[in-house]
Formats: C-alpha cells, sequence, structure tokens
C-alpha cells in the first residue's frame, strides 16, 4: 500500500468471539492496523507499547486492531487458541483478529511482524512502517513513530514520517 | 573455545548480534574467531538443532539452552532478559556469562591435563 491508499476492508474472527472490520470502527478518528502474531521476539517486545499505546489514545478517538495472518501448520505458537491465551496474558486492550487464509496480509501487502498501516478519519493511509525505532529498551526510543502519527493526525495534521522500514520477523506464508 | 554464530537472514537483528558478540568478546579479551553460520533451510535448521535467529554456541552448546523438545524453525529467536523483556537478541549479560563460563571450564581442563 502506499500512503494515501484507501483502507482495504477485511472481516476476520478476533479472540473474543466477535469478527471485526473497519466499519466496526467508523467513529474513530484514526485507525491502526498492526499486523501481529505471537511467537515473533520483535512483536513481544513491542506489544507491551502496543497496549499502552491504546490506553493513551482511546479516548482522543484511535482504534488499533493486531491480525495475525501467520502459518499457524508451520508455526503453532500462532494458532487461534494461543492467540486467546496472549490475549488474556498481555490484557489486549484491542481486537486481535485471525486473517487465516492470509487474504488480509496479501492484500495490504504486508511483509513483517509487527507492522503498522495508520488510517485517518477518511480511512486514507497516512503512517506506515515501524512502531518505534528502539524493539529491544523503551527508554531508548528516540523517535515514537507511531505516536508522532497519531498525535499529528489527531491534531489534524499530516504525519512528517510517513514511512519506515517496519522492523519485525518475515510473515509466515503457507 | 570454539564459538559458532548461526542466523537466519530473514530476521533483521542478526548483523546487531554479530556485534553484541563481538563487543562482549573484546570486553574479555577473547580473539577466538567466531564461525558464522548461514541457516537456509528447514534441513540445515534440523541438523543445527537451531530454533530461531540468532543462536550463539560456544564449544557447541547453546548460550541460552532451549527446553528439550523445542522444535527447529527459521524463524527468529525470542530471549527473555533478566528485566523480564523479551527480546530477539540475547542480553550482553547472557552472552558474558557464556563465554565467561566456558573459559573457566577451558582453563579447569587445562589445569588437569597439566
Amino acid at each position: 500500500m502506499n500512503i494515501g491508499d484507501p483502507i482495504i476492508p477485511f472481516s476476520l474472527p478476533g479472540v473474543d468471539g466477535n469478527t471485526y472490520s473497519p466499519d466496526d470502527f467508523s467513529a474513530k478518528q484514526v485507525l491502526v492496523i498492526i499486523f501481529s502474531c505471537n511467537h515473533c521476539p520483535y512483536v513481544r517486545a513491542w506489544e507491551d507499547r502496543m497496549v499502552q499505546i491504546q490506553a493513551d489514545t482511546g479516548n482522543r478517538g484511535v482504534q488499533l486492531i493486531a491480525i495475525n495472518a501467520n502459518d499457524v501448520s508451520k508455526y503453532p505458537a500462532d494458532n487461534f487458541q494461543n492467540m486467546q491465551k496472549r490475549a488474556q496474558e498481555k490484557q489486549f486492550n484491542f481486537p486481535y483478529v485471525f486473517d487465516e487464509n492470509q487474504e488480509t496480509a496479501t492484500v495490504y501487502a504486508a511483509q513483517r511482524t509487527p507492522e503498522v498501516f495508520v488510517f485517518d478519519a477518511a480511512r486514507r493511509l497516512q503512517y506506515h512502517g515501524a512502531i518505534d525505532d528502539s524493539y529491544e529498551d523503551p527508554d531508548a526510543v528516540q523517535h515514537p513513530y507511531l505516536r508522532q502519527a497519531l498525535d499529528a493526525l489527531l491534531d489534524g495534521q499530516t504525519p512528517d514520517v510517513a514511512t519506515t522500514p517496519p522492523v519485525g520477523c518475515t510473515i509466515k506464508w503457507k | 573455545m570454539k564459538i559458532q554464530f548461526l542466523y537466519y537472514e530473514d530476521c533483521p537483528s542478526h548483523e546487531a548480534g554479530q556485534q553484541r558478540l563481538q563487543q562482549v568478546m573484546a570486553e574479555l579479551g577473547l580473539q577466538t574467531p567466531v564461525e558464522v553460520i548461514k541457516v537456509e533451510t528447514e534441513a540445515e535448521a534440523a541438523q543445527w538443532g537451531f530454533i530461531g535467529s540468532p543462536t550463539i554456541l560456544i564449544d557447541g552448546v547453546d548460550i541460552d539452552p532451549p527446553p528439550p523438545g523445542t522444535p527447529s524453525a527459521l524463524t527468529c529467536r525470542a530471549y527473555l532478559w533478566q528485566n523480564g523483556r523479551f527480546s530477539p537478541l540475547p542480553s550482553p549479560a547472557l552472552i558474558r556469562r557464556a563465554l565467561t563460563g566456558a573459559l573457566a571450564n577451558t582453563q579447569s581442563t587445562t589445569e588437569v591435563k597439566s
């Protein structure tokens, strides 16, 4: 996807038993889609920050959705049951949905986990890439790309940084 | 002492992992050459008992031995640091501990032989 492209609809089952699509959050000013999974250490390094970002920005009109598209036949740690466990353990405050047939990851051309796509109120892509610049140490972050993009969009501005290279595991394709 | 650094290309932090290993070795004054091994296939992963990238072996022993039965995989490896955080790289402390332990073993073996 390129900056400015419209959101691509999907409808995917969440770990809470509900099915989620972008339209479910039409009242939200900003929608953040993060391709994620269970097993990837980059995701594990960043997932507390994902929860914190949702907590900090939810009441300002931001909604995160995490999508796991990995091939669970090769990576059983990423299966739906384990997704449910992870969401409970980490107290995910956003939907965690399963793209079992990998169609959503394919149409988004997602490559890695975690990989962030941020859509504005008109549901146009405004930021694509990494959460920030330090997976290993949240205290060492110098460029909180996702937070900066969210702040800009909530202020009616365009993010200064629209794209960064996503850093993480490759999506495990079938 | 034999040091091997195994990695899977798709995991982006292997260069940072090698740098970290070299840095800790330099701090310990170790000039042992590191054998860098690129794991490219599932068969190679199985052969090495490679559970994720990067993996560091010292004298054939994983510096962070996985639980028995952990399957080999072409993926990135999660290291749990002492601060409770996960990282795709082993901590400098873990590498240092493994190297100093191996050094001590080497010295004691040498003393016994002499």
